[in-house]
């Protein structure tokens, strides 16, 4: 455990040093970042204008704090592990992470905390701005404040364990561009990305609430927004925890059943 | 008797490969039926590496020599055969195995790219659970050896190649491993780098007694540090054995190359012309008389330049190849 503890201190610094190595493109990523709910929020405000203000349950303000907060949540739990995972398979990358004495996932961890530690003040001041900008804020009541952090701690995990999973989707195919296509489609609807869930057919909030997206990423904003009840909030929660076990299972099963691949065709 | 440091019986890995024809119509039958191929990478070899020994693994491209590192460091599971390392069955990957053992590869890196090699050292002390006051020993010791100082503040990047490998070589031996494979380490480094690595794992073995399993196509790199080579070619066994024995055996000549105006003169008489361009014979003439030739060419021609070389290293494993085949 302290040995683990030292791991993830020392890769923030290795993390810390090589973003300091790239800041230009840091910016960038950044401006992508924010960018995207701004194109949402942006489109979201011009329809809720031209229909009297409101689209279904969201004003245009409450359009505006909902792309606002989600920018913040989906900047915590994002990982990049599906661009990289072919990458190190092809370049021999895993073969040393084979050969030390530790699951590679904890330096991914580690890797995706530490940039996060550092992108995250600039994340909420620019938040803090563009709520200013489209007057726009959340008053939570106090428990949705309490339960906010949690449930955005299990987005992060839930997202975090079942995208690693699917990253290792690269030691069965080749064209793992194609998968990541599919699954940021499909999340970019059923997560709450491109529009807030209630907005949608019934069905589809159904399969959402069913599938782990919503809880990856809409359900922290929902509840910050103060959208759902106590009882939603809690059930939410709950749903998070299944999704945090499914997750794990699928990471052990999966990366053993990719593992015996990767030793049997090498690398 | 100790046990082996490397124990391998009969070990197998055959590779599952589908295959495709050229052209558009056995493109389109490939969709409908792949065509498999068993491609037996390492067939059937066997040794035993005793503790603290140095020896070279040779052979061709595509003989063996890596899938059987990578069996021998747990990335490749064997399709039959045994394989322990201290004791160890590798491709289980158990803990106590890894800290012991170390891969290095000279075409690919484990530092990362962007940051200082300090950085990466620093990963895998803590990865290796390697105590403060040993860390700093063998820090200051591989700098000593590699002459690290000047780079380990560099970004890897900014590294040229000979100077990332000597980086490569002292994050890998970091935690002191006593079982050392080494895929081709002075790959692409010019001469100077190369002796400069050599000494190094000549050091690390004697000060630390580790065994060295070393592959290279540098003849130079395995008759400074192997007494014994093992060669491998279309993955079996050639050759086990002393390099003196081998290098006595099969290599009955040497090669002179002669640099002279052009490619006029008739060398015929000095021995095998095996090629000439721009002037640049390469001769081959047996061993013993290297001498008597060499001299002969510089009294009777208008030598610009000369040079004396062993067979290259593919050539001695044909002459193997070419002997031991019935």
């Amino acid at each position: 455990m302290k040995a683990l503890a030292e791991l993830y201190v020392q890769q923030f610094k290795t993390t810390l040093a090589s973003m300091f190595q790239y800041r230009a493109s840091l910016l960038i990523w950044m401006i992508g970042q924010v960018l995207e709910p701004l194109v949402y929020l942006i489109v979201w405000s011009i329809v809720s204008n031209n229909s009297g203000g409101s689209v279904g349950d969201y004003t245009t303000r409450e359009f505006a704090a909902y792309f606002i907060v989600m920018m913040v949540v989906n900047q915590v739990t994002y990982t990049w592990i599906m661009y990289e995972f072919e990458y190190r398979i092809r370049e021999g990358i895993l073969s040393f992470a084979l050969l030390k004495p530790i699951h590679p996932i904890h330096s991914d961890i580690a890797d995706n905390v530490s940039s996060k530690l550092i992108t995250l003040p600039i994340m909420i001041l620019i938040a803090a701005g563009l709520a200013v900008a489209f007057h726009t804020s959340v008053s939570p009541t106090p428990w949705a404040v309490a339960l906010f952090i949690p449930a955005l701690l299990l987005a992060f995990l839930v997202r975090f364990l079942l995208e690693w999973t699917l990253a290792q989707a690269a030691f069965w195919t080749t064209r793992v561009s194609a998968i990541n296509q599919t699954y940021f489609v499909v999340m970019l609807f059923l997560s709450g990305q491109f529009t807030p869930l209630t907005l949608l057919p019934h069905p589809i909030q159904v399969a959402a609430a069913i599938l782990p997206f919503r809880w990856m990423i809409g359900f922290p904003v929902e509840l910050l927004l103060g959208r759902l009840t106590l009882t939603e909030a809690l059930t939410g929660l709950a749903a998070q925890a299944v999704w945090l076990i499914i997750g794990f299972v699928l990471v052990r099963i999966v990366w053993r059943a990719g593992l015996r691949i990767y030793s049997a065709v090498g690398a | 008797m100790t046990l082996p440091a490397v124990h391998i019986r009969d070990l197998r890995k055959t590779y599952v490969v589908s295959q495709q024809e050229a052209g558009a119509m056995a493109a389109l039958q490939g969709l409908l039926h792949r065509r498999k191929a068993e491609v037996p990478a390492v067939d059937g070899i066997s040794f035993d590496l005793a503790p603290g020994e140095i020896v070279g693994f040779l052979g061709p491209n595509g003989a063996g020599k890596t899938t059987t590192l990578k069996m021998l460091s747990g990335l490749l599971y064997p399709t039959a055969g045994e394989v322990t390392v201290l004791g160890y069955v590798p491709w289980k990957r158990a803990k106590s195995f890894l800290r012991q053992i170390t891969l290095v590869m000279g075409q690919r890196n484990q530092l990362v790219w962007d940051i200082p090699a300090l950085h990466s050292f620093d990963l895998n002390r803590v990865i290796y659970h390697i105590p403060a006051e040993d860390y700093r020993r063998m820090v200051g010791e591989l700098t000593e050896l590699l002459e690290l100082e000047p780079l380990l503040h560099k970004p890897v990047r900014n590294l040229s190649l000979g100077e990332r490998m000597k980086c490569e070589i002292a994050v890998a031996l970091l935690h002191r491993p006593s079982v050392v494979f080494l895929d081709e380490p002075t790959i692409g480094l010019d001469v100077t780098m190369q002796r400069r690595i050599r000494a190094f794992i000549a050091e690390y073995n004697r000060r630390f007694g580790a065994t060295v399993l070393l592959t290279s196509h540098y003849m130079a790199d395995v008759e400074a540090l192997c007494r014994r080579v093992v060669i491998i070619h279309h993955g079996r066994l050639l050759f086990d054995g002393d390099l003196s024995v081998l290098v006595q055996k099969f290599t009955s000549h040497k090669t002179i190359v002669v640099q002279l105006g052009d490619c006029q003169a008739d060398l015929r008489t000095y021995g095998e012309v095996v090629s000439c361009a721009d002037g640049r014979f390469t001769l081959r003439v047996p061993k013993a008389e290297t001498a008597h030739i060499t001299e002969r060419l510089l009294a009777d021609l208008p030598v610009i330049d000369l040079l004396v070389e062993d067979p290259p290293i593919e050539e001695v494993i044909e002459r193997v190849f070419a002997q031991e085949s019935p």
